[in-house]
């Protein structure tokens, strides 16, 4: 089971004392190695069939220092995909390249293979405005616009041209509240500004309002840190009824929430891409030291 | 996976998985030495001794419901995931297994008080002695694998349950014959029987708790002859 996840310099002994009665133990020691061990390529299967964005190769630098080394991942349709790491791994730089958020900070340059539905992401004929309707976002800290509710989730439909007329706004608007879970607690008052809603009705309309320009993938970088766990807990039955028509990306801080919301996870350690498996995978049997190290709380 | 609970970030997470292990395995301790008591008192007809069996069999229990809370507590408390995760979950299950090869242990002690009141031994002793040897030792065995997290060995105590239960059914041949031969002995045969039956269940249990070894260290869990589930 293990000596495939070992780097090369690990396996040649590992392999020597297969031949030998006690190989069963030395496998099961050898498989641990170190906490410190190098990540030489990804375990798990970060790949998948049907995918909806596919990466390869990807590397991030921020001017002289590299922050994502080599990442190659899969991420299926209408699948939640969650990356976990400690602070500083590189999960939100790679989420924040796949609707090019990272053009934005000056010095940062990416590198690889970026694809959804196979058109490149980082193309030359791209326009990101509308790559970021097709890929929408969602950050960590609620950020409504000053604006009205009702302008709050009417404003990106309007600017993408996806409806003008009124009617045409007013339905858009009360489905993706609805779809937000938020809709039986504004529908009395649309005309009040966003930012006097609560941290967690603010977030659902910052979900409401990325949803309301129809995107096929929604990326949230660690949507529940600000929220208390009732408001968490919205969300998270959010996401999971969101994934039926849409692919999602998480970033987050909280391992229960990744076990709870994802099918797959991605652990990423000093900008490396670790291992990549089923949800349940990682949370009972991960394959890498360093996952285990991680979601075990082992990290000195 | 090389086992490491004493690595986490927190001190007092290290230490409740390590008296949870700990708590599970002084179990195993008085549990073994039950059977032993047990398997002694039937064999001196020693009715003193198969008293207190039963009276520790109330310890055991109270054992088990100890580990149970803890395990709970832990679960709570700190949502243990991977191998701390299957750390709790085999030490709840191995602590099921251990209280019931107690209960074993008291129904032997039962036999050895009736028997005892009957006066004559009957055959069929050397039949206990011997299934009585192979399963204690697969008891201590399987606990001691769990100990060293020693998948290796679990997997050899484990196989020694089918010898287990191959002597144990051309034992009840034998017990079979004896009742034929003299129809007076039913009674007392039947005693030996049902030990005999104790004794095999506690092979049995034993090779739950090597499955256990295997569950922890490995993540596979091969209950119910589904070794292939072990990469």
């Amino acid at each position: 089971m293990s000596t495939m996840t070992l780097n090369a310099g690990e396996a040649v002994p590992a392999q020597k004392e297969a031949t030998q009665p006690v190989a069963e133990q030395t496998e099961v020691k050898s498989r641990a190695a170190n906490p410190n061990s190098q990540v030489d390529g990804t375990v798990g299967s970060p790949f998948c069939d049907d995918a909806k964005l596919r990466m390869r190769n990807v590397n991030v630098f921020y001017g002289e220092s590299q922050a994502i080394h080599d990442v190659s991942l899969d991420i299926g349709r209408n699948q939640v995909v969650a990356m976990i790491g400690p602070s500083g791994c590189g999960k939100s730089t790679f989420l924040r390249c796949l609707n090019r958020m990272n053009d934005t900070i000056e010095g940062c340059r990416v590198e690889g293979e970026l694809s959804l539905d196979g058109e490149a992401i980082y193309g030359p004929k791209v326009d990101v405005v509308p790559l970021r309707a097709r890929v929408g976002m969602v950050f960590q800290k609620p950020n409504p616009f000053p604006k009205s509710i009702y302008d709050n989730v009417a404003y990106g439909p309007k600017i993408h041209g996806i409806a003008s007329r009124r009617a045409e706004l007013d339905e858009i608007v009360e489905n993706s509240l609805r779809r937000a879970g938020l809709w039986n607690e504004v529908k009395d008052r649309l005309d009040k500004p966003g930012t006097g809603l609560s941290g967690g009705q603010q977030q659902r309309l910052c979900i409401a309002r990325a949803i309301a320009v129809s995107p096929e993938v929604i990326l949230m970088d660690e949507p529940c840190s600000a929220l208390d766990p009732i408001a968490t807990a919205r969300i998270e039955e959010l996401i999971d009824e969101l994934r039926e028509n849409y692919t999602i990306a998480i970033v987050t801080h909280s391992m229960q929430q990744a076990a709870r919301v994802s099918q797959r996870t991605a652990y990423f350690h000093l900008g490396k891409l670790v291992e990549v498996n089923d949800t349940e995978t990682v949370f009972t049997n991960p394959e890498h030291d360093l996952t285990e190290a991680y979601i075990t709380g082992r990290f000195g | 996976m090389e086992m490491h609970f004493d690595q986490h970030i927190s001190r007092q997470f290290n230490e409740d998985l390590e008296s949870l292990k700990t708590e599970m395995l002084e179990m195993g301790g008085l549990v073994t030495r039950q059977v032993a008591d047990a398997v002694e008192a039937l064999a001196n007809a020693d009715s003193e001794l198969a008293e207190k069996v039963l009276q520790v069999e109330e310890e055991i229990d109270r054992c088990e419901m100890e580990v149970d809370e803890h395990a709970t507590l832990i679960i709570a408390k700190r949502q243990p995931a991977a191998s701390d995760l299957r750390m709790v979950m085999s030490v709840i299950r191995i602590a099921r297994d251990l209280e019931r090869v107690g209960d074993e242990a008291s129904k032997i002690a039962k036999m050895a008080i009736a028997l005892t009141d009957e006066g004559t031994a009957p055959r069929g002793y050397t039949e206990i002695r011997h299934i009585a040897n192979a399963v204690r030792k697969m008891l201590n065995d399987a606990l001691d694998a769990y100990t060293r997290f020693d998948v290796k060995s679990a997997m050899e105590t484990l196989a020694k349950d089918e010898q287990v239960d191959m002597d144990y059914r051309s034992a009840i041949r034998e017990m079979v014959t004896y009742m034929m031969e003299d129809p007076r002995s039913i009674s007392r045969v039947m005693n030996v029987l049902w030990t005999l039956r104790s004794l095999e269940r506690i092979g049995d249990h034993a090779k739950n708790i090597c499955e256990q070894v295997v569950y922890l260290v490995k993540g596979a869990d091969i209950r119910h002859g589904n070794e292939k589930n072990m990469r």
